[in-house]
Order: C-alpha cells, then sequence, then structure tokens
C-alpha cells in the first residue's frame, strides 16, 4: 500500500472502560488518532471532539431539491409542455400535485443522504480498508494513535493505566 | 450507557449474554451449512415460484383474457395480492422507523427481519400493477421521460400515477435503510470469515471499519431516514386507498380509506412479522433475541391496529345507513349478504374477532396461539382486500352488467407464485445475512439484557465497580515490564500479537504447565509476545473460565517474565525465576 501508517492500539473490554480511557487520554494530551467500536458507542463524540454530523443539512437541501424538481417538473408539463384537460380540471391542478411532489422529496432525500454518507465515509462495493483487529466487529473497543504524532511511552503507560486489555503496533 | 432501567422492565436479550456471545449466536445460522428445515422450505418455496413464473409466462404469451375478468370486473385477485402485499409490506418500516422514533427498545430483535420482509412484499406487490396492464413490454410508458412520443407524459393527476411514485420511492427507501443497517453486521461477518467467503463479505460491507465518526454519521442518517419513512410509509396506503377512494363506486368512495387503509396495512403487516419470526427463532434458535415480550409487544400492536379496523368497518356501514344515499346502502348490504357474504364473514371473523383474544396476556404470550391467529390475520386481510374489489365490482350500477367473479387457474397461481417469491427470497437472506440487527442488539444489552435488568440481573452496579478497581490496580502491578512494548512496535509491518505466527514455548514461564499453555493457546495467546502484552487479570480470566482446578495459579508476574524470554533475555528471566516460587512473586 501507497499510504502506510504506524499505528499503536489498545483495545477496551467494555465500552465504560473505553469512555474512561478516551477522558484519561484527553487529560494526558495525547492526540486519538480514530476509535473503532463494535457499535455506536453514546458519550463518545462529544469526548473525541467531533462536531455534530451535517448530513441532515444535506438531506434538507436534497429533499428541497426533489420538491422542486418534482413541483417545477409537473407545472412545466402540464402548462406548458403538453397541456391536457382531464375531466375539465384546471391545467395548473396544484393539490392533485401533492402526494407526487412529496414521494420525491423523500426518495431525493433518502438517495441524495445515503450516497453522501457513503461517500464522505469513503466506503463502498469494493473499498477494502485495512483492518486494524478483527475482534473490533466483535467484542472490542479499539483506541488507536498515529504512531508519528505521539510518544509511544507515553502511549503505552496510557494503555497499562487505563485498563486496555491488550496493546499492539501495526503499519496500516 | 449506564441508563436506569427499571426491575420491572422485561429484558430483551435473554441468557447472560456477552458481545461476543452475540455475535456468534447471530453470525452462525450464515456460516454453517443450512439445515433440513431450511432445505424443505426452500425446495417448496422455489417451486411455489417456478409455478408463479410459468403462470406470468402463460399470462403474458396469451393474454389478460386468461384471468376472469371482464367488462365490469377489471380488477380482481391482481389488485386483491398488490394490495396485501404492500400492506404486509408496512410493517416492516412501522418496525424500523416509527420505533426508532418513538425510542422503542424492542425493534431491534425484529427489525431486520420485518425490513427484510418489506422489500420482499413490495417486489411481490409491484409485480401485480406490472402484468396486470397487458403489455407488460411497454410497462416503462408509466414514468416521465422525455420520449419521442410526443413527449406524451403520464397523468400526475391520477392516483394510480401517484401509487407508482409512492411504491417505487418506498422500495428504494426501505432498501436503502435495510442496507445501510446491515453494512456494519456485514463487517462483523467479514471479520470472521476467510478466502471467498470473506472476499464476498467484504464487498457486501462496503469496507466498514467501525470508526467513531462513520458510526456517528450512520446513527444520524438512520434517524433522518425513519423519520422521512414514517410519513413515506403513510403516505403509500394512503396513496393505494386513493386508488379506490377517488373513483365514484360505491363501496369505494368514502374518506375514511386513508387511515383505514394505514391500519389495515399495519395489522396484516404484524401478523406476517409474527408469522415468520416464530418459525426463524425456532429454526435458527433466536429464541434468546426474538423473546416472548417480543411477541407480546407485537400482538398488543395486533390488537389496537385490528381494533382500529373492526371499527373502521362498523364506521363504514353507520355513514352509508346514515348518508341515506341508497347505492351506498346497497354496496353495503350486498358485501354481508351478496353472493360474496362467506368473504365478508371470513374477514369479520379473521380481522376484528380473532385479534380479541389478545386483551388476555396469557394468550399474547402463547406462542403456539399467536402463530395460528397470525396466520388467520394474514387470511382474514386478503379476505378484505377481495371483498372490497370484488363484492363492488360485481354489482355495479347497471344489473345488467352483474356476474359473478371466480379466479382461474392462472390467477392462482400467479399468487401462490409470489408467496413462492417472498419465501425464496426470505430463506436466501436468512442465510446470507443476520437476521437480527447485531450492532443494535449490543447498543441495548446494557440496558436490556437479562443480567444487568429484570429479576435475574446481577451485572447492575457491580460492574462499575469492577472496572475501577481494575483501573487502580494496573498501573503499579505492570509497572515492571515498560521496555517490552517498543520491541513490540518495532516489528516491520504487522506486529499484531494475535495473529502472530510464532509459537513460543509458554512452558518456560514459571507457574504455566502444559494445561496452561494449552488455555492460553485457546484463548488465542501464542507467543511471549502475546503474553507479555495480556494482563494479568485477564489471564487470571483465562485461567477461571479452564475450570477450578487453575484457581490457585497466580499469573501475577507471567507477562514480566514472557517479556524477558520475548526479548530473549534468558539470563534476566532466569535471574527472575531465581527469586521466584512456583511463578509467585
Amino acid at each position: 500500500m501507497a499510504n502506510n501508517k504506524n499505528i499503536i492500539y489498545g483495545l477496551y473490554n467494555d465500552e465504560e472502560d473505553l469512555l474512561r480511557a478516551v477522558k484519561q487520554a484527553n487529560a494526558d494530551k495525547l492526540e486519538i488518532m480514530d476509535v473503532y467500536t463494535p457499535f455506536p458507542v453514546h458519550g463518545l463524540d462529544p469526548l473525541l471532539g467531533l462536531s455534530e454530523s451535517r448530513l441532515h443539512i444535506a438531506g434538507f437541501v436534497y429533499g428541497l431539491l426533489g420538491t422542486l424538481t418534482a413541483f417545477l417538473g409537473m407545472t412545466w408539463i402540464f402548462t406548458k409542455d403538453w397541456p391536457i384537460i382531464f375531466g375539465g380540471k384546471p391545467h395548473f391542478s396544484f393539490p392533485a400535485f401533492v402526494p407526487i411532489m412529496f414521494e420525491v422529496t423523500v426518495l431525493f432525500a433518502a438517495i441524495g443522504m445515503t450516497v453522501s454518507f457513503y461517500i464522505v465515509n469513503g466506503l463502498g462495493p469494493g473499498v477494502v480498508n485495512p483492518t486494524i483487529d478483527l475482534r473490533i466487529t466483535d467484542d472490542k473497543f479499539c483506541i488507536a494513535f498515529d504512531k508519528s504524532e505521539v510518544d509511544t511511552d507515553k502511549v503505552e503507560s496510557f494503555f497499562r493505566s487505563s485498563g486496555a486489555s491488550e496493546f499492539h503496533a501495526k503499519t496500516i | 450507557m449506564s441508563h436506569h432501567v427499571s426491575a420491572i422492565r422485561e429484558p430483551l436479550v435473554q441468557g447472560n449474554k456477552s458481545y461476543h456471545d452475540i455475535t456468534n449466536d447471530l453470525v452462525s445460522p450464515t456460516e454453517k451449512a443450512p439445515g433440513m428445515a431450511w432445505k424443505v422450505g426452500f425446495a417448496i418455496s422455489v417451486s411455489f415460484l417456478l409455478f408463479g413464473v410459468f403462470c406470468i409466462l402463460w399470462t403474458i404469451w396469451h393474454g389478460i383474457g386468461t384471468w376472469n375478468l371482464n367488462r365490469t370486473i377489471g380488477w380482481g385477485w391482481d389488485i386483491t395480492n398488490f394490495v396485501w402485499w404492500i400492506g404486509i409490506g408496512h410493517a416492516g418500516t412501522l418496525i424500523s422507523a416509527i420505533l426508532l422514533l418513538f425510542r422503542q427498545k424492542w425493534r431491534t430483535g425484529v427489525n431486520r427481519a420485518a425490513e427484510a420482509m418489506t422489500i420482499f412484499a413490495v417486489i411481490c406487490a409491484a409485480l401485480f400493477p406490472g402484468i396486470h396492464v397487458g403489455r407488460v413490454w411497454v410497462v416503462f410508458y408509466f414514468f416521465p421521460y422525455p420520449n419521442t412520443r410526443g413527449p406524451l407524459w403520464p397523468n400526475f393527476n391520477s392516483p394510480l400515477l401517484w401509487d407508482l411514485f409512492a411504491i417505487s420511492t418506498y422500495f428504494t427507501v426501505s432498501l436503502l435503510f435495510w442496507y445501510t443497517g446491515l453494512v456494519p453486521d456485514f463487517a462483523t461477518v467479514r471479520d470472521r470469515a476467510k478466502g471467498l467467503r470473506r472476499k464476498i463479505y467484504n464487498v457486501l460491507s462496503f469496507g466498514w471499519t467501525g470508526s467513531a465518526k462513520h458510526w456517528q454519521r450512520w446513527e444520524a442518517l438512520s434517524l433522518v431516514l425513519a423519520g422521512i419513512a414514517t410519513p413515506l410509509v403513510l403516505s403509500v396506503h394512503t396513496i393505494v386507498s386513493f386508488d379506490f377512494a377517488t373513483s365514484v363506486i360505491p363501496g369505494w368512495h368514502t374518506t375514511i380509506f386513508p387511515p383505514y387503509f394505514v391500519a389495515g396495512a399495519i395489522f396484516s403487516g404484524f401478523a406476517m412479522v409474527l408469522t415468520l419470526m416464530i418459525v426463524t427463532r425456532k429454526v435458527l434458535n433466536l429464541e434468546q433475541y426474538i423473546t416472548v415480550g417480543h411477541i407480546e409487544s407485537m400482538n398488543k400492536v395486533i390488537l389496537v391496529t385490528g381494533t382500529i379496523v373492526g371499527v373502521a368497518y362498523l364506521t363504514e356501514l353507520f355513514v352509508a345507513w346514515y348518508s341515506g344515499y341508497v347505492y351506498e346502502q346497497f354496496a353495503f348490504f350486498n358485501r354481508a349478504t351478496g353472493p360474496y357474504w362467506w368473504s365478508y364473514f371470513g374477514m369479520m371473523f379473521c380481522n376484528v374477532i380473532s385479534p380479541q383474544i389478545f386483551w388476555s396476556r396469557k394468550m399474547r404470550r402463547n406462542v403456539a396461539v399467536t402463530f395460528f391467529v397470525s396466520i388467520v390475520i394474514n387470511i382474514g386481510m386478503w379476505f378484505e382486500r377481495f371483498v372490497i374489489i370484488a363484492t363492488t365490482l360485481a354489482r355495479d350500477y347497471l344489473p345488467s352488467s352483474w356476474s359473478y367473479y371466480s379466479p382461474t387457474w392462472v390467477e392462482i397461481g400467479i399468487f401462490l407464485g409470489t408467496l413462492g417469491i417472498f419465501f425464496t427470497l426470505y430463506l436466501l437472506f436468512a442465510r446470507v445475512a443476520p437476521v437480527v440487527a447485531i450492532a443494535e442488539v449490543k447498543s441495548i444489552l446494557k440496558s436490556a439484557g437479562d443480567q444487568y435488568t429484570g429479576p435475574n440481573a446481577t451485572h447492575h452496579d457491580a460492574h462499575h465497580e469492577d472496572s475501577h478497581a481494575n483501573q487502580t490496580n494496573l498501573g503499579v502491578a505492570d509497572s515492571a515490564n515498560s521496555a517490552s512494548f517498543m520491541e513490540a512496535s518495532n516489528g516491520d509491518s504487522v506486529a499484531t500479537l494475535k495473529s502472530s505466527a510464532v509459537k513460543d514455548d509458554l512452558k518456560k514461564v514459571e507457574g504455566i504447565g502444559p494445561k496452561i499453555a494449552e488455555l492460553l493457546n485457546n484463548a488465542g495467546i501464542y507467543s511471549f509476545a502475546d503474553l507479555a502484552n495480556t494482563q494479568a487479570d485477564r489471564i487470571k480470566e483465562i485461567l477461571l473460565d479452564g475450570g477450578s482446578r487453575f484457581q490457585m495459579h497466580d499469573p501475577g508476574t507471567w507477562p514480566e517474565q514472557a517479556a524477558l524470554a520475548r526479548d530473549g533475555k534468558w539470563q534476566e528471566l532466569k535471574e527472575l525465576q531465581d527469586r521466584l516460587s512456583g511463578g509467585k512473586s
């Protein structure tokens, strides 16, 4: 691989141990590269200084785009492109447009958000990310440090004192 | 994580499971060869499917004339089945989306399978409008796209077109929601697999790592998708009901249809979820994840929605009488006493009367009764759609057009075929993917596992103190071998101890005999390096797991000794061992 990265990581057996360890790392001024967990651990984001996800804002924009597409599309088709009289109703029959506007709003928001989710995360079919430890998707909670950014001795004593069940170095 | 949970609340995960147990239990059905029950079920499903495909081809080849539709009866079993299947799909979205918004934790046990069921049911449903238009090969005319016919567009004012948009959106959103939920679980399966299987699951898992930021976005996405899927699912059956309600046919032209259809959809969907779950939990041994408590919760939903449906039936009758409109009155009189009286009473009995049994807690918690009632409701909800469609069309405004509709073998065959499609897909799903959402069950373990809540809870506060004790001990106990780690980290590329090919003779460590060495190997500790980086407490645990006869061993100095051995400092090790007696300091 091109961008080999040397990391040091420790594994914890429980999410409560992990949360305490992350707090301790913050107190020790150790810069955590990333934390990997088998399921979403609540309370972790503020400790890692992760800002709130903006996906929902993106979702709103995509949805709005859908509403406009449906509304403008139907309006243009029925009033300009090919006006047809259905049962004597006006060409611009807004109430009848509402169901499709709603459906297209939802469709655009859902597809847009999901695609954005995979793109910003760098995930997708065929993506192979380096595996740090096979047990992270099972029952281990992992704190990883970038070796070039931390003092290895300090990290080691951190893992020992914060209750890590094991720790390793690895190039990914 | 330590939310306070009432001790009265029933645990949702039973059997004192650890996170690893959950992984094992839920992934193993995809790893083992399928059992006899699966094979038989699959064979039956596939033969139904094949017969259905044959009947569809027959219809396409010979035309819609092979069905018993005629001038006035334009809709028969096709649309009955369409509405039935779409309705069944609704429970999946209700469980995964609405119960997520309501923070109902019991959804985690059943949401994955229910969502899968939604997708398969929508596939079966979408088949019917597709083939019932007759010329299937031009079915894409439905979609608005710049075409060479003018361009001539579809009629956006028509509920039938709304339906097309509703169902394609519903299918897409359900699929995205379901698959995004599956991605982390596919990663769990991937990380246990080897060879080709690992490659396949790597593709399926999209390279998921479990990074904190990914999880944060994953949760944000799930929540917003749930938020938009909730009005979506309500809109879908509302729009299906518009197919009927916006017509001027007595018995169809009623404003009660949207809520009545939505309640009926959830009702029938939960019945199907129960039918499937009761079989699934039995066949895959998932009784500790899909508990009797889950079944009871679903039966409560059945009771509520079944009763809403009952009220809707009675409201229809009342409004028909109260309206003073003779055509409407005749439509309902005809339903109950006309040639299709049997389907009307079937519907009333199955949908309104049979779920009332769930007022009794004992019945709600009886798996056999629930299974039986769920089948009865599936049948009843099919009758409901048949009653609405067939009785109404067979007796329209002109008595000269009155007739009696019954299906041909082709129509029956296509219906059986969709059952085949549905169960084939479900059985395949149960082989390939974990049927219970692994990550989500793990995330509720601390608040809903039976070791943390309920009458047998043991871990409640003890857990907290344990970890604290651990933490304070460690700093002192392990300060001796600080040199060890640097060595490990100097390894060339991969210095993971877990997977290291080195297998050292652990017996060189004083205190370890052949038996203990074997125990350690079983726990994944092979080399001196492995042992050096394992904490004494963890070793103690491994020993205790091995049985009470290992209880007296004190592994306190083992990591230290192992570190020396790994570093090749045999002289120092010997000196250390001379000071120890039997491995104890």
